[in-house]
């Protein structure tokens, strides 16, 4: 048996129950060794809000969603009436609605804007690949959840929505077509298609969800968190092994990271009461029209957080696709000319570039769409071995690094600006060229982010106490 | 670790015991995936269908469902299907040969791809990603078309565009022409679609 801690003679009730409990469950333990003795750098900016930020918006998604289902009909005759009756006829339904239909897109926000701080103080470089690659996960949850709740509300975008995306399956060589009937159930979105989505939207995608953020916690905590210097502040401890840089996370963050819940409350509940659909943003107007298989809309464009992929999938034509192997193969060329890797890295290089060209040739340009929209979004998990500047934080990268990031992110909203847009071919052009720079950032990184002289990174945080 | 030796005997059990379990565990998968299949109610709503033309003036298209998917029956007027021969070189397939199989029934493998020169019969779901293509007949320069647009078809969600016999237009998404479903005329003015007198 083990062994049992006593509460200290004359200890109140709440000390006995606790150690009573402390006895048989970790519940001190875990208390402290996540919150009040979790050491994070004391230097933390704006940009570390948004971690918290997107766990409340995890739980106010999962608390409207559980009264959503509620008054909802996962059934296509039914679907789109009980979304309006729950808007008109349930008390405080539009409430419970316009929440999570803002959360979504908040979600989205929310989760970029923390890619971003990842992104620019290098907080996925050792020893926090496994963060990072979790982290990266979610955001495929993410995605697939959002996805599959959009089509419940059955409307047209909903429908026409659903019915490109499973088209993406299809362009699969070999298996595609198959694994769309999967998918939908039946020859063409309907019901059945509903019904599952409803399953995995509601039930399924939010439990890999949840454990995947313990995941993403449980590995951050194990490492500490990076901070925007780029210094690791276990490197230097007082003679109690507490950092010298670090803060308990409870009380400072727990109440600095209020201030952050305030901030986004505010813009959270201005968009709800205000403008809940954000101009055809957040809620696209044609989804208002209940689904019709015949009628695909006019102009149908994904909601905004997926159009940045979605105008890369557009802009894959068949002349791209050759000029993406003329690329590739340039790139294995001058690799085995002038790379630095051994003879047999080398070859392989050579192969899998090989590869691709015969796979992007022999498969139409519809697999190449479908190749390049998936790999927009797998690309980001190779960051932590992609990048090899010698400093993480982009602080002390030298000053066109910034020029670097900041045309990434400009790209980025210019290919998500022009995924909303109807074709057109200046639009196709512009997306082409996004679409390479996009990649070209995540393919050239080993090279260019060694580029330039750095700044020397200081041994402590620089944090100057107001 | 206990430093005793392995005992052989054991391991070939465990491992042998846990293959199995594995196997069997592997297996229960099955029946799980298979619910994901069209039920067999799904599968039975394929029935043909009847479509009666004789209302259906040039240049006039109707819509017809198959299947779930709308089928466009549309009457060529005489300029559309003259127009129709001197665009092959725009195209990405003009003669209908890719996956004739699928896409375009023995009848169907001309120029016009229908039986009767005027009347075509196509499936209005884009070969990219499955939309709705919607009809821009009108000739000519206009918002989201080259500006020797011949009349057909453009599909709102990716672009691609079509001539007036489903034929795709060169370096668009669309990998293929519009599927010709088998259909065949059961009298001048009534067609059926989703069967032909091969079947």
């Amino acid at each position: 048996m083990a062994e049992m801690k006593q509460a200290p003679a004359g200890a109140s009730t709440g000390e006995k129950l606790l150690t009573w409990v402390d006895n048989r469950f970790p519940a001190s333990k875990l208390y402290k060794e996540h919150v009040s003795e979790y050491y994070a750098p004391k230097n933390f900016n704006f940009w570390y809000f948004f971690g918290s930020l997107a766990m409340l918006v995890l739980v106010i998604q999962i608390v409207t969603g559980i009264f959503l289902v509620m008054n909802y009909k996962p059934d296509a005759a039914l679907a789109f009436a009980s979304v309006e009756y729950i808007m008109r006829d349930v008390p405080w339904g539009w409430l419970i609605r316009y929440m999570h239909s803002t959360g979504a897109s908040a979600f989205f926000v929310v989760v970029y804007l923390h890619m971003f701080r990842g992104l620019i103080y290098g907080s996925y470089r050792t020893p926090r690949e496994l963060v990072w690659i979790f982290g990266c996960l979610i955001f495929l949850c993410l995605m697939a959840e959002a996805f599959m709740g959009y089509l419940l509300p059955w409307g047209q975008m909903s429908f026409w929505g659903a019915q490109v995306i499973i088209n993406l399956f299809a362009a699969i060589p070999f298996v595609g077509p198959d694994l769309a009937i999967l998918i939908r159930g039946d020859y063409v979105v309907g019901d059945a298609t509903l019904n599952r989505f409803f399953a995995l939207h509601v039930i399924a995608v939010p439990l890999v969800l949840l454990g995947l953020v313990v995941a993403h916690l449980i590995a951050l905590h194990e490492v500490g968190s990076n901070n925007p210097d780029g210094v690791e502040i276990k490197a230097k401890k007082d003679a109690n092994g507490i950092p010298l840089d670090g803060i308990p996370f409870h009380p400072y963050y727990t109440v600095h990271d209020i201030m952050g819940v305030a901030g986004f409350l505010i813009c959270f509940t201005a968009v709800i009461f205000f403008m809940p659909e954000f101009g055809g943003y957040f809620l696209e107007y044609n989804n208002f029209i209940p689904a019709d298989p015949f009628k695909t809309p006019l102009h149908i464009a994904p909601v905004w957080y997926f159009t940045p992929f979605y105008s890369m999938l557009r802009a894959t034509t068949p002349d791209l696709v050759n000029v993406l192997c003329v690329i590739i193969g340039l790139a294995a060329v001058l690799n085995l000319v002038k790379g630095k890797g051994t003879g047999q890295t080398k070859v392989v290089g050579l192969a899998i570039a090989a590869v691709i060209i015969a796979a992007l040739q022999v498969f139409e340009a519809k697999f190449g769409g479908v190749a390049v929209m998936g790999g927009a979004v797998v690309i980001l998990a190779g960051l932590p071995w992609f990048d090899h500047s010698p400093v993480k934080s982009i602080r002390y990268r030298p000053n066109w690094h910034k020029i670097v990031y900041g045309v990434f992110v400009i790209n980025f909203c210019i290919l998500g600006y022009l995924g909303v847009q109807p074709p057109s071919p200046t639009g196709e052009v512009v997306s082409q060229v996004g679409t390479l720079l996009y990649f070209g950032f995540f393919v050239l990184m080993p090279w260019w982010s060694q580029l330039g002289t750095f700044k020397p990174v200081p041994d402590r945080v620089t944090f100057k106490p107001h | 670790m206990s430093n005793q030796p392995v005992d052989q005997s054991r391991r070939t059990w465990v491992t042998m015991a846990c293959a199995a379990g594995g196997a069997g565990g592997v297996a229960t998968i099955v029946p799980f995936v298979s619910t994901f299949q069209p039920s067999e109610r799904a599968r039975a709503a394929g029935a043909a269908v009847e479509a009666d033309i004789s209302t259906l003036k040039p240049g006039e298209m109707m819509t017809v469902e198959w299947r779930g998917k709308p089928v466009w029956i549309l009457r060529r007027s005489e300029e559309q299907l003259k127009a129709l021969s001197s665009l092959d070189a725009d195209l990405a397939d003009p003669k209908s040969e890719r996956k004739p199989d699928e896409l375009t029934p023995e009848y169907a493998r001309n120029v016009h791809r229908s039986i009767k020169p005027d009347v075509l019969v196509a499936v209005g779901i884009c070969t990219h990603l499955g939309c709705s293509p919607s009809t821009k007949f009108q000739s000519g320069p206009q918002a989201s078309l080259p500006d020797n647009w011949p009349g057909g078809f453009l599909c709102p969600c990716h672009g691609s565009t079509f001539d007036l016999a489903g034929r795709v237009f060169k370096n668009k998404p669309a990998p293929d022409n519009l599927e010709i479903p088998p259909h065949m005329y059961l009298s001048d003015s009534k067609l059926l679609i989703g069967e032909d007198k091969k079947a």
